[in-house]
Formats: structure tokens, sequence, C-alpha cells
């Protein structure tokens, strides 16, 4: 045990050390890198974070619902409140990188596809990052063929063409891109429909504006009224339904009496949020860390007078990693999906599929090589991080998937790619930022994947009776 | 790799998980104890760390006992007595 011990705190170290050594070696060569470099680090955060409090979007909605333990989304809610004060705090002070996105009903539709998704696969998008670091190759399954391959795949086909309506393609077609980037399905849908839905900002309406001059409009209308109250009644409504009773009686047994009153249930509240302590403590340092992210990114990007990398890569001459627009991948904060998409284009390319001929990769977001790419950097940090993690707790164990799992992880990793695509996001992006910046999109969202991971759960719950039936009937 | 739900003597059960990762632990775990009759223990053997943690709350919430626990081999062992 104490040799495994050690071999693990060298392992750790090891990851350390190549990490140090790479971004050393990217300072060396060029010092726009040092773009590149905070990415790096702030996925190798998030890794260690998520692997620690073993965050996950999945677990969130598929605990309550399987196991009705609600410690995963009390961590996410609690996150998500000190993020979004951190968002608004950077949005007052014209350091933020947070765009809304386009609001429409195709937001639920995907994070409800997603929800599936994450269920069936054992882990959300990051969720499925820091399980591959923990050595879980269920999840890497799900990331490799879903998010990679099965994202590019979807962005790129005009597979899904009958669901396009005609008003969709003359919107598209009236938009006057170049034809050889309108090649898919997928451009259809984003030329001709996203594009032209609204974003909502709580601080951009005219009435919160109006109301609320100055700095205050990021504190109230995005912070207090999007995420804060919102998580509250989540709070609330997670506690009344599924530990209140329980609650109520162990302290009526412990006071000797009845426990009725309002004292009670903000104990009971209390004791639900630091139930886990490390899921807890995690989720405000996720949210400060996301936070520090965002100022860290747009600090670089006014330190270079840029605002993609893409343009730093045209500068450095990497001219073809880039996009029509001059850019490639580069949210500015914590995000999942796109980059990994990214890497799968980058793959089939190989094979020789053209994946310049769309709109995602060839007008928004650019193909650059993986490794100057910042985004999958960001990734690749989270893998790493959560090993580094994993081997340091000792609980580093490679895993293979084996029967039903490799069913499971490939099927929810392509739900959760395909998932992720359509809203533009994935539990991070579409959810988690949007929320905290203001777009109520984003609860959209997050209502979609609660609905998607409801029908997950109830699945699995019918496939677990029929095989635990099985099994008892040795008995 | 395949799920173990074993009777191993009188009120005594083992429900094997290895292998499984999440959200398949927890949901055994929770489907087993609902077979078991108050007082009857369960070994849950298990290799996926993010299911521990999920199972305490369950039981404490619920009221069973998690009365032991250990690592062998990479391996948690768990054993749960249901309340």
């Amino acid at each position: 045990m104490e040799e495994n011990g050690t071999k693990n705190k060298m392992w750790a170290l090891l990851i350390t050390g190549a990490l140090i050594l790479i971004s050393f070696m990217y300072y060396k060569t060029n010092v726009f890198y040092m773009y590149l470099i905070a990415y790096i680090w702030f996925g190798f955060a998030y890794g260690m974070m998520l692997q620690y409090g073993r965050f996950c979007f999945a677990s969130a909605s598929r605990d309550l619902f399987a196991a009705g333990v609600p410690r995963m989304a009390v961590g996410i809610l609690v996150a998500l409140m000190f993020f979004s004060l951190i968002q608004a705090t950077l949005a007052s002070t014209n350091m933020s990188t947070f765009h809304p996105a386009p609001f429409g009903i195709h937001t639920l539709i995907a994070g409800m596809i997603f929800g599936v998704g994450m269920v069936l696969s054992g882990g959300c998008a990051s969720g499925s990052l820091y399980k591959i670091g923990e050595g879980n190759m269920t999840s890497f399954l799900a990331a490799f063929f879903g998010l990679c391959i099965g994202q590019a795949v979807f962005v790129d086909v005009k597979w899904f063409d009958f669901l396009m309506p005609q008003k969709w393609v003359a919107a598209a077609a009236a938009k006057g891109l170049p034809a050889d980037k309108m090649t898919s399905s997928f451009d259809t849908y984003l030329a001709g429909y996203v594009w032209d839905q609204p974003t909502v900002r709580m601080s951009d309406l005219p009435a919160i504006k109006e109301a609320l001059p100055g700095a205050s409009k990021y504190f109230i209308g995005d912070a207090l009224l999007t995420a804060l109250i919102p998580a509250v009644i989540l709070l609330i409504v997670i506690y009344a339904f599924y530990i209140r009773k329980g609650f109520l009686k162990k302290r009526a047994k412990q006071k000797g009496g009845a426990a009725t009153g309002f004292g009670d249930d903000v104990a009971g509240i209390w004791n639900m949020v630091t139930a886990s302590q490390r899921t807890t403590i995690m989720g405000v340092l996720i949210g400060i860390v996301a936070g520090l992210h965002i100022f860290v990114m747009k600090g670089m990007q006014n330190r270079f007078a840029v605002d993609n990398f893409g343009r730093l890569l045209t500068r450095m001459g990497f001219t073809g990693d880039v996009s029509t627009s001059g850019k490639v991948f580069d949210p500015g904060y914590w995000y999942i999906t796109s980059q990994e998409g990214q890497f799968g284009a980058w793959i089939l390319e190989k094979f020789g599929w053209n994946m310049h001929d769309n709109i995602f990769f060839g007008v928004n977001n650019g193909l650059p090589e993986p490794w100057r790419n910042p985004a999958l950097w960001m990734s690749f940090g989270i893998i790493f991080g959560a090993m580094v993690m994993a081997r340091l707790s000792n609980e580093y164990k490679f895993k293979m998937p084996k029967g039903e799992l490799i069913v499971w992880g490939l099927m929810g990793g392509l739900l959760m790619g395909f998932g992720s695509r359509p809203a533009l996001g994935c539990n991070i992006g579409a959810f988690f930022i949007r929320v905290a910046g203001g777009d109520p999109s984003g609860w959209l969202y997050g209502v979609g994947m609660v609905g998607g991971a409801f029908i997950g759960v109830k699945f699995f719950n019918w496939w677990s009776e029929r095989k635990m039936a099985k099994e008892m009937e040795a008995f | 790799m395949a799920m173990k739900f074993e009777k191993t003597g009188e009120g005594t059960y083992m429900l094997d998980v290895c292998g499984y990762v999440c959200p398949h632990p927890q949901i055994y775990c929770k489907k087993s104890l609902e077979k078991m009759s108050e007082g009857d223990v369960v070994e849950v053997i298990l290799d996926n760390p993010s299911s521990v943690e999920t199972i305490i709350q369950m039981c404490d919430q619920v009221g069973h006992d998690v009365t032991d626990r250990k690592t062998e081999g990479g391996k948690i062992h768990m054993k749960i007595k249901k309340g």
C-alpha cells in the first residue's frame, strides 16, 4: 500500500513537472503562448477541484432521482452562486469575457438530449474529462467517440437536411455566406435559425438598465435575479422534497420533542449544504476560480490587444489554424465540448475528411493544430489535473470498459456530443457559465438537462431492476 | 464483468459491482437495500470512488448504518446495515 502511495506521488510529480516543462517551452517559443499556458493551468486547477469534489453535473440530477442524494446538486448551486457574484464584479469593471447565447426552444431540446447522454455515459462533459484522469476508460469512450468524433461529424453532415424547414434554408441563403462554407445541415440550422434568435442578458434589458444604473444592474439583474434567487429557491425545493422529512425526524429524536419550527428547517437546509464538505468547499472554490479565469483571460486579451487567440496565431504566421473570421475557438472562460469537436475534426481531416467546409469550423472556430489549440489544452489540463489529484489520493485506477459499459459509454457520449452542439455548449458552457452571467437561456438548458437525466435514470432503474431480479432467482 | 448480488448467510448479502462506473454502483446498492429486511447486512464491493460519497449520504439520509469501510487492492469494501 505504502509502495503504491509512493508510486502515485511520483506519477503526480512527473505529470506536474511535465506540464511545467511544456509551459516553459511554449513561453520560450513565443510570449504569445502565455495565453495558451493560462488555459493549461486553469484546466489543471479545474481538474484537481472536480476530482477532489467528485464534481459532476450528471451526478447532480442523476443521484437526486436515482438515490435521493442531493450532494452534487447542492455543490453546483453553491458554485453557481459564488461564480455569479464574481461574474457581476468582473462585468462591472469591464473585465468580463462573457457573452449571452441565442435564446430559443432549441436550448431546451439540446439540454434534454445531453441530459440523457450524460446519465448513460456516467459523466457530464467536464465529469467525463476528470474521470478519464481517474483512469476510467468508459469516460474516454464517451469523450473520444462522442464529444470529439461524434460532434465533428454532427456539424459536417447533411444527414439532418430533412429536418430543416424551407424557412431556415432561405434564411441561411440570405446571409450571403460563401457556398463552400455552407454545406451541412448544421450550417443551415446555425445560419437559418440560431443566428436569428435574440440574445438575452438581464443587465442588458432596457427595464433593468433604466431602473439600475451603473454596476448595480450586474449584481441585481445578472447575479441576484438570474442566479442567486433561482438557486436559493432550488435549494429550498430540494430540501423540501428529499431531505426535510428525514431531517426533522432525526432532529425530533435528538431534541426529544417535535421539530417543526422555522429554525429547524433553516438548520435542515444548512445541514444539507454542509453534508458533503468536500463537494461544497469545491463548489465555492470552483466558483471563485472560474471567475478568476475570466479575469485572467480578459487581462491576456488586453495585454496583447486582441479579442481572440486566433489573432495571435495569425501574427505568428499560423494562418491555416484560424477560420475565415481570423478566429479560433477561444471562449475566454471554462468551456468544454467545442474544443473536443475541433480535436475530432482534426483527426478526421487526417483521414481525408474536409472539415473546413462548414460554418462551425470554417467560419467560426477554426481548426488549429491540437498543440496550438488553447481551449483543447484546457481540456487536457482538466484530465491531467484530475490525474494528479487521483494519484495523490491513491484513487487512480485504470479501468477498461467491458460489456454493457461500452454500449452505455458510446451511446451516452454520442448523445452528449449531439446535445451540446444545437445549444452551442454543454453543462458548463450552456448552463453554468450562462446562468452565472445573467443569461436565462442557461436555465432553459438546465431544465432540459435535468429532464433528460430523469429519462436516463428511469431507463437505468428499469435495466437494473431486471438484473437484480435475475440475481435474486437463486435466493 | 457482471454485477453479483448473493445471499451469503442468514441476513447477510454481498453486492459486487467492481468494474462499474457511475451511476451503476449507487443504483444497485439502493436496489439491494430495498430487497433486504431491516437489520440485514450487505457487503458492497466497488472500485468507483465517486460512488462511495453518494452511497454514504444515501445511507445517512435513509437511516442505514455504514458499519465498515476499507480499501484493499484498489477495491472499496463497505458494510451496510439496513436501518
